[in-house]
């Protein structure tokens, strides 16, 4: 083996070991940092930790583009309403009056709101865009509670890590890490378009995550759950998105 | 060509362990791209320009493939198989394969003048001349020349200099547009576009461009002689150093 090469050799390997080095330091990092997502396992997991991982540390705090009242969608588009049940019919039919918010987990004060409690906190509206997974978009204006402003409410702890959220349809759940939870456009949105948000769109009641793809946008939600971790929530995975083959994570 | 420079010629690689390195995982990370791309593109086949567009709205084009979501108007009474979930975990994992294999490969290319040295048109080949001459030789099916097996001519040089400075630029910048989160803190990056709906639609049309690309490249690498053009991008040896000159003619 002539100099060169084993010179070449011997730098490679350091590369190597340093490479090694710096991902298992940067893995640690990652996990003190809250970087890591809840779906990190199997093969997709490393590409589903870098995505979050990187967008977090870039896009902290990031508001979403606003668009002028005349960029609202003359006929937006909404997937099919599901058979919500006997419950939900008779809550609609009652105008939702005795729809519940209902707030638990790390929070002093747990507490369920009907949609006049919420309407009397302070109250925000957007014009945002709505982008599903499949490709389509559109235009709205949201009318809502922010979510902070509830968590504020009922006194979450600092020590709350993740948002788990659930809809009337009961195999419907997500959650998503403060960074969403209190970015000041994530909406507890019961209007839309200047009137109540329509049962199509998830009405009476829909989080919505705008820096998040259409699907963390939960329809139809009754309750809220402040937790420091989500490995004990169900299947641990953060969201039904996982078992179902999608990531936690759709800021992309 | 002097005795000393072949001499020298044999003993460095024609494509350096970096160059090889890199052009395979590539290959690797642009089929995952192109396969879940295709997976995702499905579930919705048609594309707009401007910001929003979804089935409410017309479409700049439509597909004529039935859908993988019974959402989507399409004509057809089929609904395909839906591949969005693994789809997008395998396209997002393969974006960072492909970026982080371009950092290496750019900063490697830049530490050691790659680019300068054999991608960028010799001084006498800037011009169109140089262009119509190496057309005409392909068109001609002119015989190659020794040294056509341990250099890159003009136009294969322009070719990749465009693979790696804009489509893919392109390609990456485009999809990235469609980030809701990327795009809240980078509104230009959207905005620029001229809206989400026409970076979806341009990022699919530079995907077509590098397909093009590829489907060029692997005729030409076929023509050239497949096997050695292709033994020269693994084991970064010519067929021609070991002495068999029947093969530089492919």
């Amino acid at each position: 083996m002539s100099g060169i090469s084993r010179r070449k050799m011997m730098a490679a390997g350091a590369a190597a070991v340093a490479g090694a080095g710096g991902l298992a330091v940067a893995a640690r990092l990652a996990k003190r940092y809250g970087l890591v997502p809840p779906d990190d396992g199997g093969i997709f997991g490393p590409g589903e930790t870098m995505t979050y991982a990187v967008q977090r540390i870039l896009t902290m705090h990031g508001p979403v583009r606003q668009f002028p009242r005349s960029m609202i969608s003359k006929e937006p588009f909404a997937n099919e309403t599901p058979a919500l049940g006997k419950a939900f019919q008779q809550m609609e039919a009652g105008g939702f009056k005795d729809w519940r918010l209902t707030v638990n987990g790390m929070v002093a004060r747990p507490t369920a709101f009907s949609l006049a409690d919420l309407k009397s906190l302070p109250v925000q509206s957007q014009i945002t865009e709505v982008a599903c997974e499949e490709g389509w978009s559109y235009i709205a204006e949201w009318i809502g509670t922010p979510l902070y402003e509830v968590l504020k409410a009922t006194g979450a702890s600092p020590k709350v890590r993740y948002i788990v959220y659930f809809s009337i349809q009961h195999w419907m759940w997500e959650s998503i890490d403060m960074g969403d939870a209190l970015h000041p456009q994530t909406l507890l949105t019961w209007g839309m378009n200047d009137g109540d948000l329509p049962v199509g769109f998830g009405g009476p009641l829909r989080l919505r995550v705008p820096r998040q793809l259409g699907y963390k946008s939960v329809k139809f939600l009754t309750a809220i759950t402040a937790v420091d971790s989500l490995k004990h929530v169900r299947d641990g995975r953060g969201s039904v998105d996982p078992s179902g083959g999608y990531s936690w994570y759709a800021g992309i | 060509m002097p005795a000393t420079t072949a001499a020298r010629d044999t003993k460095t690689p024609r494509h350096a362990a970096i160059v090889r390195v890199t052009h395979w995982i590539t290959v690797v990370a642009f089929f995952a791209l192109l396969i879940s791309g295709g997976g995702i593109v499905i579930s919705h086949p048609r594309f707009y320009l401007g910001e929003v567009g979804n089935v409410n709205t017309k479409p700049l084009f439509t597909l004529p493939i039935p859908a993988s979501r019974d959402t989507v108007p399409t004509g057809y009474h089929f609904v395909m198989p839906d591949d969005n979930g693994w789809g997008r975990y395998l396209h997002f994992e393969a974006a960072w394969v492909l970026v982080l294999t371009g950092l290496v490969y750019g900063i490697w290319s830049l530490w050691t003048r790659h680019f300068w040295r054999n991608l960028i048109p010799e001084r006498g080949d800037r011009g169109w001349r140089a262009y119509s001459r190496e057309i005409a030789k392909y068109l001609h099916r002119a015989p190659s020349q020794v040294g056509d097996a341990r250099s890159y001519n003009v136009l294969q040089r322009t070719a990749y200099l465009v693979v790696i400075f804009v489509l893919f630029p392109l390609v990456i910048w485009t999809g990235l547009a469609m980030s809701p989160s990327f795009t809240s803190v980078f509104p230009m990056s959207v905005v620029l576009l001229g809206g989400r709906q026409t970076a979806r639609t341009l990022h699919f049309f530079v995907s077509w461009a590098l397909v093009l690309f590829l489907v060029v490249h692997v005729t030409m690498v076929a023509l050239a002689g497949f096997w050695s053009r292709v033994r020269a991008m693994i084991t970064g040896r010519n067929a021609t150093d070991a002495g068999a000159h029947a093969e530089e003619d492919a």
